[in-house]
């Protein structure tokens, strides 16, 4: 068996505001049907919560943040799963279900094991 | 004698490669232990002879390199590897043809796998299925050795991490699979048949790596309608080879070439071929087949003057409908000007780019006698070999001729 960190890319939408109820029923469906796979989850809010964080130089630097996200893309991180595959094509055929496959992207990234 | 043990050390290495994968379950692993024993082989050999059975002497050694390596990372780090690799590898049984075939299926839908890239499958399916080094795959692909090896890493890493079974698809997924895996050996076939730069007009090692390739996929599956489409295809235009050149290496265009020189019964192989996987597809032909068709219609007439070309421009209009590629284009227009005459063919190529573009466009010009135009069209296609090259400037030298006598001559 392989973790999988899947992630997933879609317009930087408020998950809490009632429109997106529809929408976020289809992924906590999702979250049922692969209840058995899924080790970890979760929504995020919009990228304007987010803060960058740098400091400067080397440890023990000058901490600097910037308001909003890291990258500024058409599609945002807006969630993600830890799922555990068989093997890629297992993890492809589950990450093919999540609405973010049809609205934006889902990336699947193997997980380095610890030894 | 030398390259006699070369190429039986290449081909039986890939063989057992595909088995030593599944046996380790690690691409890199399995690699390294064949190329231990291969070298062991083009070590021993030239003294011994070639052992009666070679590939047994190859597996066996390959196995006892791959035993090191494992004892090697063991003592090294606490990478605790499963001892079952250790047990079936000194397992002195050698594994049935039937497991080797199956194993060289598994390895050659892992190389083509969907999720990694096309120039990575083609980089893989050169270095494990054709045995090829990084420099000569770096040849091929027109980039360098350093790139190419950074290329193979890291397609090995995502195999190993990502994990990418290493299986054949069921059955159901199958149709899915196989155009991967026939692109691949398509475009093998294609960059060695017309290099993109270079001297030679064409690299023979290539072609018969990509017809080696699809005969050994229509061996395996030869039920499937697309393999043997694919390796129609291959063996209908390889028959025209020995006339696409002439004694000082220049070109030799369709017209005019010897086509006593056509290999016939690669002809009529490649139409059989053609034929079995027409019937065995019900549904519309793939591009595949409708290639392979339009080589054939070339190949069944004895002369060009009696070719075909309303038969020819209908399979490349099917061919323009299921892969608009811009090399379809143009043939379409020129299937069209044999067919019409050169003003059609001119009318189908307006607005398109690209250096075979303005070649074709000044062959129907100077057809229509326009040869100042027919130069300047010539003078922007950029030749992409010598051989090339020189054919355009014979071109370009009869076109300014005809256009100072004005067609009188």
């Amino acid at each position: 068996m392989t973790q999988y960190l899947v992630l997933t890319y879609t317009a930087d939408v408020d998950w809490t505001a009632p429109e997106q109820a529809g929408e976020l029923s289809e992924y906590q469906k999702f979250g049922i049907d692969h209840a058995a796979q899924i080790q970890a989850a979760a929504v995020l809010h919009p990228t304007s919560t987010a803060t960058v964080v740098r400091v400067e130089g080397a440890r023990g630097g000058q901490v600097v943040t910037t308001d909003g996200p890291y990258a500024e893309t058409k599609e945002a991180l807006t969630g993600y799963y830890l799922v555990e595959a068989e093997n890629l094509e297992e993890a492809i055929a589950i990450a093919s279900e999540l609405p973010a496959a049809w609205n934006g992207a889902v990336e699947v990234r193997p997980v380095i094991q610890a030894r | 004698m030398y390259d006699v043990i070369a190429e039986t050390v290449r081909i039986e290495g890939t063989r057992i490669l595909a088995t030593l994968i599944r046996t380790v379950g690690d691409v890199q692993l399995a690699e390294d232990a064949v190329q231990d024993a291969t070298l062991a082989a083009l070590r021993a050999w030239p003294a011994t002879g070639i052992p009666p059975e070679p590939r047994a002497w190859l597996t066996v050694t390959a196995r006892r390199k791959a035993i090191d390596i494992l004892r090697r990372e063991r003592a090294r780090a606490d990478k605790e590897r499963a001892g079952t690799e250790l047990v079936e590898l000194t397992q002195s049984a050698l594994e049935s043809p039937e497991t080797v075939q199956d194993d060289l299926l598994r390895l050659i839908f892992t190389c083509c796998h969907p999720t990694l890239s096309p120039p990575t499958r083609v980089a893989l399916a050169l270095r494990t299925l054709c045995g090829l080094s990084p420099a000569a795959i770096a040849d091929v692909m027109l980039t360098s050795e350093a790139a190419t090896a950074k290329r193979l890493t890291r397609a090995r890493q995502k195999i190993a991490a990502a994990n990418i079974p290493y299986r054949v698809p069921p059955a159901a997924e199958l149709a899915d699979r196989l155009p991967a895996v026939c692109a691949v050996i398509h475009s093998l076939y294609t960059s060695g048949h017309a290099p993109a730069t270079g001297e030679a007009a064409y690299d023979v090692d290539l072609c018969t790596e990509a017809i080696r390739l699809a005969e050994l996929l229509h061996g395996l599956l030869p039920e499937q309608p697309m393999p043997s489409a694919v390796l129609a295809l291959l063996l209908l235009t390889e028959a025209r080879r020995p006339a696409r050149l002439d004694a000082a290496g220049d070109v030799v265009t369709l017209d005019l070439q010897d086509r006593t020189l056509w290999d016939a019964a690669a002809i009529s192989r490649g139409i059989a071929l053609l034929n079995d996987s027409l019937e065995r597809s019900g549904r519309q032909a793939d591009p595949y087949q409708l290639q392979a068709a339009i080589a054939a219609e070339h190949a069944r007439a004895p002369a060009y003057s009696i070719t075909d070309w309303r038969e020819i421009v209908r399979l490349y209009a099917l061919l323009l409908s299921v892969a608009p590629t811009p090399a379809a284009k143009l043939a379409h227009a020129v299937a069209t000007a044999e067919a019409d005459g050169p003003s059609a063919g001119l009318a189908l190529l307006e607005h398109q780019e690209g250096a075979r573009t303005h070649a074709v466009r000044a062959d129907l010009l100077a057809r229509l006698q326009r040869y100042a135009e027919a130069i300047d069209e010539l003078s922007n296609a950029e030749p992409a070999t010598a051989a090339e090259r020189r054919h355009h400037e014979r071109r370009m030298q009869d076109f300014s001729r005809r256009s100072s006598c004005r067609g009188r001559c």
